[in-house]
């Protein structure tokens, strides 16, 4: 049984129909990136999966569970099942690094404090910042406010992993740290989703890519297939842009 | 002439007259504070109705939005004269200080619900939409991560407009509420100088709201800027 398993997704927003027909399954363990231009669909797909985008059509499951996103109780179980990583990282301004890993465990998931405040120091500590806890967001570099976001998503304990474009808002020399904390993540073998335009980094570490384009999967296959031979026209045309833009940069 | 003033002190600060004036600032102080208070809350709890999404709030929403608009739009004398007035029509047997408590509450909360309107709003979505897929409730999102965001933008124009609002109490001596301004036309009418009483007064006005803007001020630094004060640290 697959451990996401996406099927016929449809999503709009107002009139425009962003994601048009999804099929994706995805195993417990594995680690599937979603590539394309802008505009293509991928962070919505994040989107609806979490439950920010109702979608209008299709289903999502969690490990056999569908998630009714008209149902409070039905989303709330799902999203006590999944974690996501946002692209802007989102962390509450008002809180400490510590306090901003701790929060959800504690005030909501009613899980022991000195528990989860043990486990928020080692994984500030896997991630580099154990000596920043007491820091505020607006305190840290970009790459740093990545991976305090990456530590409160692992701190919720999630079945699997929605990471959206987390390196794309970052200066360049920002963006190795916060790889090699999700290197570290999938040699953990965790199910992750992945939403990234770092060509080398998903080639390095998905099981699988997919290549959208307009609100639809266009192909789906291994870093191999979907880099050095794609099947359809479109993913080539992207690839090869892409990794020309980065071999002449 | 400053010579026939500095001869009335004595005369002015009689007993009788410091009471007067005594009790007069308290009615002052009575009327901004609960004026603030009353603002403070039912301001807070009119800008949730007016920022919920819940379609059986709708109504709520509604007379919300409508008492915000109309009452800022209002002059607080003409609110003031309405309720006094209104009261007499309707037959109720209010004082001029109880419909002065009504009205400066009235005003004072639809203008406080519209500075915390702005300032929760300013808080970026996308702060609740990382609580919203982390499982917290509406209220917990409000409570944990909104508020305590929004008040270092709230406070400071809130206070401003206490500070205002503790003139504006003035205009309550048009109803006959013995308040600081009262207290200075009655003394005034009893023969003395115009100048030493406003002076008095004046200073009265200034003792009160001071301490409030410097809470205010106090208070923004101890929510906003002082976190944001400490040397920030490159990495």
């Amino acid at each position: 049984m697959a451990q996401l398993d996406i099927r016929g997704l449809v999503a709009r927003y107002n009139d425009t129909t962003v994601l048009d027909g999804i099929d994706l399954a995805i195993d417990r363990g594995e680690i599937v990136s979603l590539i394309g231009p802008s505009g293509s669909g991928k962070s919505t797909l994040l989107r609806v999966i979490s439950g920010l985008l109702r979608p209008v059509k299709g289903t999502v499951s969690l490990a056999g569970e569908t998630i009714d996103y008209g149902d409070r109780r039905s989303l709330r179980r799902a999203r006590n099942r999944l974690a996501i990583v946002f692209q802007q990282y989102n962390l509450f301004g008002n809180m400490n690094v510590l306090r901003n890993v701790m929060v959800t465990p504690v005030t909501i998931k009613k899980r022991d404090r000195r528990e989860v405040e043990a486990e928020a120091r080692t994984l500030l500590e896997k991630v580099g910042l154990g000596d920043k806890l007491n820091a505020y967001p607006d305190e840290l570099s970009g790459g740093q406010q990545q991976r305090v976001a990456i530590a409160r998503a692992l701190c919720l304990k999630p079945e699997i992993l929605l990471l959206d474009e987390v390196t794309s808002a970052l200066d360049p020399e920002r963006v190795g740290e916060v790889l090699d904390t999700i290197k570290l993540l999938a040699a953990e073998h965790m199910t992750l989703l992945i939403v990234s335009h770092e060509m080398a980094f998903v080639r390095d570490v998905s099981h699988r890519v997919a290549f959208m384009a307009e609100g639809t999967i266009q192909e789906l296959g291994t870093p191999e297939q979907i880099f050095d031979a794609p099947r359809i026209a479109r993913t080539r045309t992207f690839v090869s842009r892409i990794l020309g833009h980065r071999t002449a940069a | 002439m400053l010579a026939f003033i500095a001869a009335e002190i004595p005369r002015l600060f009689t007993i009788y007259n410091v009471i007067l004036l005594a009790k007069a600032a308290v009615t002052t102080l009575s009327l901004s504070a609960v004026g603030c208070v009353v603002g403070l809350l039912c301001g807070t709890l009119l800008t949730l109705a007016r920022m919920s999404r819940r379609r059986s709030l709708w109504p709520l929403k509604a007379l919300a939005f409508l008492y915000i608009e109309i009452m800022r739009r209002i002059p607080f004398l003409v609110t003031l004269m309405t309720f006094y007035f209104g009261a007499q029509v309707l037959g109720f047997n209010f004082s001029p200080l109880e419909i002065a408590f009504v009205s400066t509450s009235v005003i004072s909360t639809a203008f406080v619900a519209e500075i915390v309107r702005t300032g929760l709003q300013a808080v970026k979505a996308s702060q609740i939409e990382a609580a919203e897929v982390m499982n917290f409730s509406v209220w917990q999102s409000f409570w944990l991560v909104r508020l305590p965001q929004a008040w270092p933008i709230i406070l400071p124009p809130v206070f401003g407009y206490f500070v205002l609002f503790i003139k504006d109490t003035a205009l309550a001596s048009q109803a006959g509420v013995l308040e600081l301004t009262q207290a200075a036309k009655i003394l005034n009418t009893k023969g003395f100088s115009a100048s030493l009483v406003y002076a008095t007064v004046l200073l009265l006005y200034f003792v009160i709201s001071y301490p409030l803007a410097r809470l205010g001020g106090h208070l923004e630094k101890r929510l906003g800027t002082a976190r944001h004060s400490r040397s920030r640290r490159t990495v």
